[in-house]
């Protein structure tokens, strides 16, 4: 061992977030609030699917957004827990016959211990130590879904087919609508929840680790406590909407939840804005609709237009969404004299 | 005599933090200057500005060029070496490695070996060392290896940031006679940045006094070292 | 026994590839800190370069030469154009970036030369390597290459006055540029020597795995793995990485039950990690000390 070693003060893995900017005022969150319960009345079925889509990828994006905008660490491999929690729902609702709604608990309860677990070893990796050993949980992930080990369960490569739910109670909406309200309500609870977390002393902790790791260890945080719940909860959450999402797309299969999921659910959260969490379905939008729209405009250069998109947004609002959101509410703010 | 850095009316900041306000002076060519202060005053910001490593306004002239704009290497391509706070040495390097990056701009090879010899010369120690890391060196050793390097670009101009900064006595005593000696013999013109204001005065024939972002008080170093409110704050008698 | 020296030895010409592509990644890393999730595309966009010059008749050397310059050129083109002026925005910026570019280069080769697989040529032959049956001559000739290169590359850094330039801005940035260092350009000269060495990946392993615009999703998911195993900060460590990675993925796929190709990444990955976890600068890198 050579006695030399590198001093470095490393670029910020996150940009830090002042407190009150991480959530929405509450008149906008009941524009937003509103439009979500009003568009899909109006709506045909397949785009009421799709903005059940956007919904379940907006709760994946918000569970990255605690790990990386709250506590500040990276993950590439988020399609994991997605994919453990769609098996899950998936393999409770067809083979045991378990009510959809009951295996949603169930397959957060199970990410959130995979997550914690997982977040163990990640402990010790920080950066791009972390991206690659969590870009390497996403690419192994559909091959173990493969194995001819679990075959019986999963199905193998063939995957599982889930039934759609019917609405309850007899009530006169169709399965599509009925499944987007059920996952907006879900949503709801899910962001409720995760504002309050963040606002919370576990919620200061994990910023404090993002701000400054050894010094929040100086201060007497269990650094190593809160990076694996930070873990555990954003896999939870992941794993419930992965559960949604096996429901709604009413299928699952290993070559559905690849890396390509875990890097759109990346971009998702860079779109929307790092750390802030109603950004998180801007980012989610980014993801579902953008790809469509690059290959409207070119079907064969989508991916370069999909690309340039990217750079744009990268060079003129680096922050995302939330850049934008805080422009508007100047402009707002300066009409109102 | 003529001056050959000129600086006028300096104003320097960090983000939104304004910490030098409006500061002018002038080095003559040939002197030892010394610039005094409490922590924070702006000894480093006003070092940091001459090579454009802050954000700053005001004009500073170098040989009459204007150096307002242009970028940190091409200040020090000018002629201006500057010995940073904490000495930057480059640790995974071998100490002959961190001598010829005090030449790299220069293109006399045959001068630059010349060179590196006579800085074995100047500071033997480190002609001891010359193929280990950089890093294993001491602080005092690393402090000779910052000078050594300085000198190497053969400046017009030398900055140096706290060079006694956490050495020991006797070394620091060492470092200054060196400094004195390459001021005299090989006329560079120098300025330096001290907390140890009685050595710095009893080694410079000029000094400014900057307290927050301006300067207070300047003169000779044996007028200034006379002044009894210097005397109070900076030599504790 | 024979069966594992052939193994090991397939591993080691696997390997080689790695290394280049993981020197490609550590050049990157020392210039700016970040892997360049692109690397690969990159490579793969220069041998079709390659390619295009073969099937205009250019001669294979010269065809070499030409797609080298080329890829120094663009190397430094995106760096300017593009990651210059996020040299200070966070580092997930940067991944979002490294994914942009990828996304649109690999869209860009498979318009301009379409996603069918293409035949490509080796200069070495492909007949047994001194009548041994167990490595080819195009086996041979990539471990060659890459033994050489790295030799060069050790030349360059350290008996160069821009090599030891360019090491002095990429340890201490600040330091540097106190001793009249244009930083700046260091790191675009890195991008064009990263993007230079991974064309050279790309042309030989190009005739193994034949050219389409995917063909190096795999080998840099290796690359990083051979990079991060060696350490980062050290040419030396990708190298050893790169083939330590090759032969540990040959030796899993033929002896461990159940593994198969399909496990073979997974498998060489969970290596990876769990010596990051031992080691976390790697097996060659240096400690990195955190600051406050």
């Amino acid at each position: 061992m050579s006695a030399v070693e590198e001093v470095t003060s490393e670029a910020p893995a996150v940009e830090a977030v002042p407190k009150r900017a991480m959530t929405l005022g509450y008149g906008t969150s009941l524009v937003v609030l509103g439009l979500l319960i009003i568009a899909p009345m109006f709506l045909k079925n397949f785009f009421v699917f799709q903005m059940t889509m956007l919904l379940i990828y907006a709760l994946a994006v918000l569970a990255l957004n605690i790990l990386t905008g709250g506590s500040g660490q990276f993950s590439l491999g988020q399609s994991a827990f997605y994919a453990v929690g769609a098996y899950t729902s998936a393999i409770l609702m067809e083979h045991m016959g378990v009510n959809y709604a009951l295996t949603l608990p169930i397959a957060g309860i199970i990410c959130f211990g995979f997550g914690f677990l997982f977040g163990q070893p990640a402990l010790r990796l920080s950066g791009i130590y972390l991206a690659l050993a969590t870009f390497a949980l996403a690419v192994a992930m559909p091959q173990l879904l493969k194995l001819g080990f679990f075959e019986h369960w999963t199905g193998g490569v063939q995957g599982l087919v889930v039934t759609k739910p019917d609405a309850p109670f007899g009530l006169p909406i169709s399965q599509d609508r009925w499944l987007y309200y059920f996952t907006l309500v879900i949503a709801i609870g899910i962001y409720v929840a995760s504002v309050n977390l963040l606002r919370s002393r576990s919620g200061r902790a994990f910023m404090a680790i993002r701000d400054n790791e050894i010094a929040a260890s100086a201060m007497g945080v269990d650094v190593a406590l809160y990076k694996t719940l930070a873990f555990g909860v954003s896999a939870g959450i992941t794993g419930v909407a992965g559960g949604l999402g096996a429901i709604a797309v009413q299928f699952v299969a290993p070559d559905g939840y690849t890396i390509t999921l875990a890097i759109s659910l990346f971009l998702g959260m860079v779109v929307g804005g790092v750390g802030w969490l109603p950004g998180s379905i801007v980012g989610s939008a980014f993801i579902i609709f953008v790809p469509n729209i690059a290959e409207h405009i070119s079907k064969g250069l989508s991916g370069a237009v999909f690309g340039v998109l990217l750079f744009l947004v990268i060079f003129l609002v680096p922050h995302g969404a939330r850049q934008v959101a805080i422009v508007a509410q100047q402009l707002i703010g300066k009409l109102k004299k | 005599m003529t001056a050959m850095l000129n600086v006028k009316d300096l104003r320097a900041y960090y983000g939104q933090v304004q910490a030098l306000h409006g500061l002018s002076f002038s080095l003559n060519e040939g002197s030892l200057t010394t610039l005094l202060g409490a922590n924070g005053a702006g000894k480093t910001t006003t070092l940091r500005a001459i090579c454009n490593m802050v954000r700053s306004t005001g004009a500073i002239e170098f040989e009459g060029k204007p150096l307002s704009g242009q970028s940190t290497e091409n200040v020090v391509r000018l002629g201006i070496a500057h010995v940073p706070q904490g000495r930057g040495t480059f640790t995974t390097m071998t100490v002959e490695e961190n001598l010829q990056l005090g030449a790299i701009t220069r293109n006399d090879k045959k001068g630059v070996v010349a060179d590196i010899e006579r800085m074995y010369e100047h500071f033997p120690v480190l002609k001891e060392r010359h193929t280990q890391q950089a890093g294993t060196l001491s602080g005092g050793e690393q402090q000779m290896l910052a000078v050594a390097r300085a000198l190497m670009l053969r400046p017009r101009l030398m900055l140096l940031d706290e060079p006694s900064f956490g050495l020991a006595p006797l070394i620091v005593r060492e470092l200054f006679n060196i400094l004195g000696k390459i001021n005299r013999q090989d006329k560079v013109t120098i300025l330096v940045v001290e907390q140890n204001a009685q050595l710095a005065l009893e080694l410079a024939d000029k000094a400014y006094v900057i307290e927050t972002g301006r300067i207070v008080m300047s003169g000779s170093a044996a007028e200034i070292a006379n002044n009894e409110d210097v005397r109070k704050s900076y030599l504790g008698y | 026994m024979e069966l594992f020296i052939n193994q090991v030895l397939a591993g080691i010409a696997t390997g080689a590839i790695y290394a280049c592509m993981a020197l490609a990644v550590v050049m990157i890393y020392q210039a700016i800190d970040h892997l360049n999730f692109a690397q690969g595309e990159m490579a793969m966009f220069s041998t079709f370069i390659a390619w295009q010059l073969m099937q205009w008749g250019v001669p294979y050397w010269w065809a070499f030469l030409l797609t080298l310059a080329f890829s120094f050129a663009g190397g430094i083109a995106i760096e300017r154009m593009l990651f210059k002026p996020l040299a200070k925005a966070p580092i997930l910026t940067n991944v979002a970036g490294f994914i942009a570019l990828f996304a649109i280069v690999n869209s860009v080769a498979g318009l301009t030369w379409d996603f069918t697989i293409k035949q490509f040529p080796t200069p070495f032959g492909s007949s047994p390597f001194l009548g041994s049956q167990l490595i080819s001559t195009h086996q041979a000739g990539m471990i060659g290459v890459t033994v050489g290169l790295l030799i060069l590359l050790y030349l360059f850094f350290q008996f160069t006055r821009i090599g030891l330039a360019m090491r002095a801005a990429a340890s201490l940035p600040e330091s540097a540029r106190l001793v009249g260092i244009n930083t700046s350009w260091m790191i675009a000269l890195g991008w064009g020597m990263a993007s230079a060495i991974g064309a050279i990946a790309g042309i030989l392993i190009a005739p193994v795995v034949f050219l389409e615009p995917n063909m190096m999703g795999g080998v840099l998911i290796y690359g990083f793995a051979a990079a991060v195993l060696g350490g980062l900060t050290s040419p030396l460590g990708a190298v050893v990485g790169g083939f330590l990675v090759g032969v540990f993925e040959n030796l899993a796929g033929t002896y461990i039950p159940g593994v198969g190709n399909e496990l073979k990444l997974p498998i060489a990955l969970a290596l990876i990690i769990t010596v990051l976890v031992l080691k976390p600068a790697g097996l060659f890198g240096r400690p990195i000390v955190k600051r406050v």
